[in-house]
């Protein structure tokens, strides 16, 4: 290294420029606190603070920003859901993201692919076809597609799964599918807030929530108490931790979900290709890795350990799809925490306890709904009652029986 | 096949019929929970126990399925470690240590 680089790089009159500031201390009271800086937490304060003029906000984050779910996702967007309800909450999200570079000032590499959910029997091809209906009925571009289109799209791919599985009979082709950086959302976002007042405190964490004659009247912090009539609760994975402390039952249970990288390779798959089949979905990224997802551990755990049968089962799975890997390295592997709901769709909204709001329900899908779900629940906490958009969310549809079936789209598919 | 003392590789339930088993034989079936009675339960009440889970850390009380043998037996398992505290059949927790 060059002295003068190393002259400038050790030299205090020129710090490193942070991305937003570090709070020491915490006020005893504001507006509104958020439990959670993942990108949910971090974008419905931005929101509070840029659509609603709230601003004397803490968010409370017990490790980094970041390091929960939003920084150990696959980075899949994307709005071919099933129900209508999905359908438009999804797509109110990509049209957000599509802009939100240019809003943060930040570049997120926001990147269109094109996202294939291979169907491997009539079956499978059958519900692709009744997603992709309701899908264009709701203005999305989504299709059904042949082998043939999929073989000229993505080459390297074996139509004939190297014999062991059932055979590719066709795919749900939907064109907008994107990837981003995952860890750049969580940080335009925390920049944004914290430029218009918002207090971010990292190695904070929530401890106990005071309740008083049905209202939130506190939380309770390892750094002391704070005073606050409104809280949101955007901790995902950590969701069950969070509602006894409240006294809310809900369906979520926590499993933990897996993912690895391989070695840097020079660009050549272009597509997301998702196999529910064979329980993996992948894409490269602009750093030149494939990056790889499976499905759901099989059983409850709240605990990010990672393990060999995921490593074996997502190679075989690859190599299946993609015999031309079988050199390729695996990088790195690790698993993140999914909130669990029965009907694969999220928990939102205004609850029993009056100031007490819940942003959950995330399980393997919430990174593609960062902006909207900050955005309606910023809307949700400053009007006290439940956006438009997230009502068919509302966790008192376990109490109505009405539940919002997405299991056909949100299964693998992220 | 143990690394160090007390630490193994390879993941092993207890089946109480068959012994130490790898994890790979079982299925998780979910937690135990009791039905009430659908005669007299009250929508909410049946909601509840429909929908609702336990979900918060902690020592949970689960059904596992030994799948070789067909054995449904009930597990007490942390959530958080993943250690087994101890496994039993359906109405054996009395007897069984
Ligand atoms: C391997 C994997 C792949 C995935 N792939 C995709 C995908 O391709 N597309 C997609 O849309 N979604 C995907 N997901 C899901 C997605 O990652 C999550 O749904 C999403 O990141 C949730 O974001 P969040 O901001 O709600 O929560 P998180 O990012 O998990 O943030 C919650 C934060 O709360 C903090 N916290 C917890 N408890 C406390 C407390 N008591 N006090 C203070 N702070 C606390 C945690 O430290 C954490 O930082 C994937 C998930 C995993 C694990």
């Amino acid at each position: 290294m060059p002295h003068r680089l190393l002259k400038f790089a050790l030299s205090k009159k020129h710090p490193e420029p942070r991305m937003f500031r570090a709070p020491t201390e915490l006020k005893s009271e504001y507006d509104a606190v958020i439990i959670g800086g993942g990108g949910h937490g971090l974008a419905a304060a931005y929101y509070l603070a840029k659509d609603h003029g709230i601003t004397n906000v803490a968010i409370l984050e017990k490790g980094y920003i970041g390091g929960g779910g939003t920084g150990r996702n696959t980075a899949i967007i994307r709005s071919n859901y099933l129900t209508p309800e999905g359908i438009r909450f999804y797509q109110g999200s990509v049209e957000l993201f599509q802009d939100l570079s240019r809003e943060l000032n930040l570049n997120l590499f926001y990147s269109k692919r094109g996202h294939f959910t291979l169907a491997h029997s009539p079956a499978s091809l059958r519900t692709q076809r009744w997603r992709a209906e309701v899908n264009k009925h709701l203005g999305i571009d989504s299709r059904v597609v042949t082998p043939e289109f999929i073989k000229e799209t993505v080459p390297e791919i074996d139509l004939h799964v190297g014999g062991h599985q059932a055979p590719i009979h066709g795919a749900l082709y939907h064109p907008p599918g994107a990837v981003a950086r995952h860890d750049a959302v969580a940080w335009g976002y925390a920049r944004g807030a914290d430029r218009r007042g918002v207090e971010i405190h990292q190695r904070t964490a929530v401890t106990d929530i005071e309740i008083r004659d049905g209202a939130v009247a506190g939380v309770h912090t390892d750094k002391g108490f704070i005073k606050t009539r409104k809280v949101l609760s955007a901790v995902a994975g950590w969701t069950t931790h969070i509602t006894p402390m409240v006294g809310l039952r809900t369906p979520l249970v926590i499993h933990p979900l897996q993912a690895m990288v391989t070695e840097p390779l020079k660009p050549w798959l272009n597509s997301i290709v998702v196999s529910a089949s064979l329980h993996l979905y992948v894409s490269q990224s602009s750093r030149g890795e494939l990056v790889a997802g499976a499905s759901l551990d099989p059983y409850e755990l709240i605990s990010m350990r990672s393990t060999l049968d995921f490593a074996e089962g997502m190679s075989t799975g690859l190599l299946d799809l993609f015999p031309c890997l079988g050199d390729i390295k695996v990088l790195r592997q690790w698993a993140g925490l999914c909130d669990m709901t029965p009907d694969f769709s999220p928990i939102m909204g205004v609850t029993p306890i009056k100031g007490f709001y819940i942003d959950a329900g995330w399980g393997t899908w919430g990174f593609k709904a960062t902006p909207i779900s900050g955005k309606t629940m910023a809307f949700t906490m400053a009007e006290d009652r439940d956006h438009k958009l997230i009502e068919a969310f509302s966790l008192s549809r376990f109490k109505r029986l009405e539940l919002v079936g997405e299991k056909g789209a949100a299964s693998v598919g992220h | 096949m143990p690394l160090r003392s007390g630490i193994s590789i390879m993941k092993i339930i207890t089946c109480p019929i068959n012994g130490p088993r790898p994890l790979q034989e079982f299925h998780f079936g979910g937690e135990v929970r009791t039905m009430p009675d659908p005669n007299s339960a009250t929508d909410e009440q049946w909601a509840d126990y429909v929908f609702n889970r336990e979900g918060e850390p902690g020592l949970k009380r689960e059904w596992w399925y030994h799948v070789p043998s067909g054995t449904w037996f009930i597990a007490e398992r942390d959530n958080r470690t993943d250690e087994f505290v101890r496994t039993f059949l359906y109405g054996a927790e009395e007897c069984d240590g």
